[in-house]
């Protein structure tokens, strides 16, 4: 798979990342040195290969059916950018 | 052209746990904005989910309930989109190893017959907040409460041939599941969203045409609206020579239409792949077969028992087990009152009746399964007839108290007491001479239809009070010595 720099582009703005006209090319050329990594990991043949969902031997552990976690909306509302009414608010996300 | 419907439905069940999948915030609907997220709902840096075993075994006693495979090893993945109202970036769901696998349960038809639908499978995973678009100066509210909300995913087969079967799936399921006592199954309250797949192919073909998935529609009846404008839109497209977009649509009850959300070919990749944070899920054999021993009576096993114990018809057996609630209430009337077809007649007559014509649930009738039997009782043991009952019932109703004050009160007890009875019955004979010159000259069939005209004014005369079974007789006797007496 190529990227091109428009790619990068988008997906910065996509990500909300801000990547300086400069770096541009720089961080396409890295990028497709890791997509250049992972054409070469998916050419392995693993059909014979289980998949592992977790490389831990060992099973999940399950809580029981508790409240333990009270209202702290005010705390965490404290360090978010916009709110109103006790919402989040967010760019529109409808037109 | 004919067409073969063929739907598949996906149902997003809320499960009726205390607090969420992965975190320990409360699960209520109603509460103020965000005041039910924590930290793990929010996607703090550094959270990690703890799986709610009461989830788990929720999903498990789904999986016994439609006799199917349980997945002793199952996986948890990442389902990865964007969306403001979920805050990691991804939904964290189960792909390739679900928890309950093929299963299948029966659905009845309007006209009787009995159809075996098939479950593809059934998955946990958590629910999303809710993005409010209205009033926020062009921004978009967030309401993170439902975030983390255990559901159930339950996946159809493609066996749904029309939109009766679809809603008689949906009630069967809703059935099922409040039976189990695993969801409150609160429509309104978004406790049972579903998503209908659907597609047309030519009458007696056995491929399948392209079809369109019909997001979120969220009650028996937009269900049922949703399913025919789609069966229309498609079948319009197809006989003017086009084809049919797999696309995701909307079902809008307003304008009672479905329009276009995205197409495929833009939709997500959801990039699956195996949730780090937590480790695969092993259940132990002995632990389903203790839920299993400990699975409550299902609605069906309930509708047979009704039919062998009590002798209800198919139908009246059906009305009354589909329910837990009322089942309950039911069976709490039959102990009490002893007769288990009148009872069948009461619950299912008066007591529904009252119950939608005032927009009330079982659990808010201001009459007592108690307080009917009492009634029940008095009609049994002859105290007052059926008709005076309902004004009874009424009362109770309204609370003006139990059955036995208000028949007390309202001198309302039937009357049984032959010599007033044998007097109202000759007063009707000498009031009527040509009704009962017409019955004397009717032969024996067309009397005992003269007879009802009778019977009707007697009741009349006395407000519905006289035993009607005292007035059959005593009006057969006096009319037929009339005859007698006419003859000689």
């Amino acid at each position: 798979m190529t990227v091109h720099e428009d790619d990068i582009e988008k997906l910065a703005e996509l990500a909300r990342v801000r990547i300086a006209p400069e770096e541009v090319a720089e961080v396409t050329t890295r990028i497709a040195t890791i997509l250049g990594l992972v054409d070469q990991l998916q050419s392995v043949n693993t059909g014979a290969v289980e998949p592992m969902a977790n490389p831990l031997d060992a099973v999940q552990r399950l809580r029981a059916d508790a409240v333990t976690e009270g209202n702290r909306r005010e705390a965490f509302q404290a360090i978010a950018p916009a709110v109103e009414n006790g919402l989040y608010l967010v760019p529109k996300v409808i037109e | 052209m004919r067409w073969d419907v063929v739907i598949g439905l996906e149902v997003h069940l809320q499960l009726a746990t205390e607090s969420k999948i992965f975190s320990g915030a409360a699960t209520q609907f109603g509460a103020e904005p965000n005041t039910q997220a924590c930290a793990v709902d929010l996607a703090m840096p550094g959270m990690l989910p703890v799986l709610n075993e009461q989830a788990v075994r929720y999903a498990v006693m789904f999986g016994l309930g439609i006799g199917a495979d349980i997945g002793l090893r199952s996986v948890f993945d990442r389902k990865n989109y964007f969306y403001p109202d979920l805050p990691k970036g991804y939904q964290i769901s189960q792909f390739q190893e679900p928890i309950v696998g093929r299963g299948h349960f029966d659905i009845q038809l309007e006209d009787g017959s009995v159809r075996r639908i098939g479950i593809t499978r059934a998955h946990l995973e958590e629910d999303a907040g809710k993005s409010l678009h209205e009033d926020f100066h062009d921004q978009t509210g967030i309401d993170l409460n439902r975030a983390g909300t255990p559901l159930l995913e339950i996946v159809s087969e493609p066996d749904l041939r029309s939109a009766e079967e679809a809603v008689a799936y949906l009630k069967t399921l809703h059935s099922l599941v409040t039976s189990l006592g695993i969801s409150d199954g609160n429509m309104a309250e978004g406790s049972m969203r579903c998503d209908v797949n659907l597609s047309l192919r030519p009458a007696g073909s056995d491929t399948l045409g392209t079809r369109a998935e019909i997001k979120n529609v969220n009650s028996f009846r937009f269900v049922e609206k949703a399913i025919h404008y789609e069966i229309e839109r498609q079948a319009d497209i197809l006989e003017s020579g086009g084809t049919v977009v797999q696309e995701t649509r909307l079902y809008d009850a307003d304008r009672d239409e479905t329009r276009s959300m995205r197409s495929k070919e833009v939709a997500n990749d959801y990039r699956y792949f195996p949730e780090p944070d937590l480790l695969p899920i092993i259940i132990e054999q002995s632990w389903v077969d203790s839920l299993r021993a400990r699975l409550p009576e299902l609605p069906r096993a309930k509708r047979e028992r009704f039919i062998a114990d009590y002798g209800l018809s198919p139908y009246d057996a059906t009305v009354l087990a589909a329910q837990r609630p009322l089942a309950d209430y039911y069976e709490a009337v039959v102990q009490a009152c002893g007769d288990a077809k009148i009872g069948a007649n009461w619950v299912q007559g008066e007591l529904l009746g009252q119950l939608n014509r005032n927009g009330l649930e079982l659990a808010q009738s201001p009459v007592s399964a108690e307080a009917l039997a009492a009634l029940i009782q008095r009609i049994v043991d002859g105290s007052i007839s059926g008709k005076i009952g309902k004004q009874v019932f009424e009362a109770m109703w309204a609370g003006e108290g139990d059955a036995d004050s208000i028949i007390e009160a309202r001198g309302l007890r039937q009357v049984s007491d032959s010599g007033a009875l044998e007097g109202m019955v000759a007063d009707v004979i000498r009031g009527n001479p040509e009704q009962v010159a017409q019955y004397q000259a009717a032969d024996e069939a067309r009397r005992k239809k003269l007879s009802g005209f009778f019977v009707g004014q007697i009741m009349k005369l006395s407000k519905g009070q006289a035993n009607p079974q005292m007035v059959n007789d005593l009006l057969t006797q006096q009319l037929d010595s009339a005859s007698a007496n006419g003859d000689s």
